[in-house]
């Protein structure tokens, strides 16, 4: 059976690690922003964990950081739509599936056989988190720009309402990658796939591929 | 017999390269090499996984760094819109007094001594004659009340009177189509601003706060305060303005920070 069509096509994988590498700028360096005017007293992040020395190098980071996220971001996004990616892979989320498959998630019941087709709860913590990554530009925008946007810096209350938006931006973020690192640690054959290119999408459900066969031509 | 006889060109040196600048500068030469093989070494990738992640300051990621604040220094003069306004607030959310803000603690203050005080004018500028705090202060005034940003993330509502930069310039003459006006501090502090931010009708050369005389700590006897660029781009206790063409970075600048800083 010949097929040109891969789970992964080698666009989402540059597009996958390219955000990766961008994600782990942005909120390494955001840390270190944060910490020079903190929003919560207890929380300063570990000088071990963040990028810069000071808040200005972090700062050149965060606005190098913030092209390659947007750029990739826009690209990922209309190819994701455009493709049908996005139609055939997220849609439609049925929430009663959600919470069904959620519960069964926490009791390590769910299974992940067919690489090809994701379950409600990857469903929407996949679309969920490419939302915040939206609005987390949205509200960088207001805080970059809190006078030429300050329409945006409205839709947050105001500056300070805009920091704290962008601060839960990230945190939801983080708590996705925690979950989204250590599921594709335990599943090893999802991390091969988005660096190999995964199964070949014509594979039968009950009978994928494994990642090597799919890799192989 | 040779075939063709050798020619004399234009072009070609008549003699080789000098060979003992290659060998008095052998050391020169090798470190330049070193420093290439390590920039070539560097990835985006490495670099964030090194721990403690110290890495800014090196040289040529300090190069890159900088020049993309340069780019964004241009998206920003493109995204400038000079007649939109900053928000403005009304006098009962003023913070009184002020934060203070600079490179020193308030301890470290060095009031400016208004006895020999004059306000400098240089550059392209017709009218070049000191002014004196007394003329400034017969100047029309205008006031705003608004936001102080910081580039830390703090912020607050500030009640700022003083003549209008752009009726100032305009007065002494100074030439408005030049790039950038430089702002002297007593403290050594230089800030120089785009020439459109400083035409904005919210850039005002402030010598009141809430309706009295600036005090020492927030830039007595004039400072800049204008609401479409952060904090540390309003330098306090100013003592000459120069209006130019060629850039130069101030305090902040050179330690890192972006140049147009444009809120």
């Amino acid at each position: 059976m010949k097929s040109s069509k891969i789970m992964h096509p080698i666009a989402v994988r540059l597009m996958h690690w390219t955000n990766a590498v961008a994600m782990i700028l942005m909120i390494m360096s955001g840390w270190k922003i944060y910490n020079d005017e903190v929003l919560f007293g207890f929380l300063h992040f570990p000088e071990e964990i963040v990028l810069g020395i000071w808040a200005q190098h972090a700062l050149q980071w965060h606005f190098l950081g913030m092209w390659i996220l947007v750029l990739n971001g826009l690209a990922y996004l209309t190819y994701g739509i455009l493709s049908g990616r996005f139609r055939r892979l997220f849609f439609p989320i049925s929430p009663t599936e959600v919470v069904r498959e959620a519960v069964a998630a926490l009791r390590f019941r769910l299974k992940h056989a067919d690489l090809t087709h994701y379950n409600a709860v990857q469903k929407s913590l996949y679309v969920g988190v490419i939302l915040v990554v939206a609005l987390q530009a949205v509200s960088g925008l207001a805080i970059w720009k809190p006078v030429q946007f300050s329409f945006l810096v409205s839709l947050f209350y105001d500056f300070q309402g805009a920091r704290l938006a962008h601060f839960a931006g990230m945190t939801a973020i983080v708590l996705f990658v925690l979950v989204h690192v250590s599921l594709a640690i335990l599943v090893p054959r999802t991390l091969l796939g988005m660096l190999t290119g995964g199964p070949r999408l014509d594979a039968g459900r009950e009978t994928p591929m494994t990642p090597s066969q799919a890799s192989n031509p | 017999m040779p075939l063709r006889r050798p020619f004399t060109s234009l072009f070609r040196p008549q003699r080789g390269p000098d060979q003992t600048v290659l060998t008095e500068h052998r050391q020169l030469i090798e470190t330049i090499d070193r420093r290439k093989l390590l920039r070539g070494t560097l990835s985006l990738g490495a670099l964030t996984m090194l721990t403690g992640c110290n890495i800014s300051d090196r040289d040529a990621v300090q190069t890159i760094l900088r020049a993309v604040s340069g780019f964004n220094d241009g998206v920003q003069a493109l995204l400038f819109d000079p007649n939109k306004l900053a928000p403005t607030y009304p006098a009962s959310q003023v913070v009184k007094p002020p934060r203070f803000n600079a490179y020193y603690e308030i301890e470290d203050l060095k009031p400016v001594d208004i006895g020999g005080w004059t306000l400098e004018l240089s550059g392209l500028i017709a009218d070049k004659r000191p002014w004196s705090l007394e003329r400034i202060y017969a100047l029309p005034e205008q006031e705003e009340i608004i936001k102080h940003i910081c580039v830390e993330g703090w912020d607050y509502i500030g009640q700022w009177s003083g003549p209008n930069l752009r009726d100032f310039l305009t007065r002494v003459g100074a030439d408005l189509s030049a790039k950038y006006v430089v702002f002297h501090g007593n403290d050594d502090y230089m800030e120089s601003i785009d020439m459109p931010s400083a035409l904005h009708p919210q850039t005002i050369l402030a010598t009141k706060y809430a309706g009295e005389p600036i005090t020492d700590p927030f830039g007595f006897p004039l400072r800049l305060r204008t609401a479409v660029k952060l904090g540390f781009k309003n330098p306090k206790w100013i003592r000459a303005i120069e209006v130019t063409n060629s850039y130069s970075p101030g305090f902040w600048e050179k330690q890192g920070f972006n140049w147009f800083s444009g809120l």
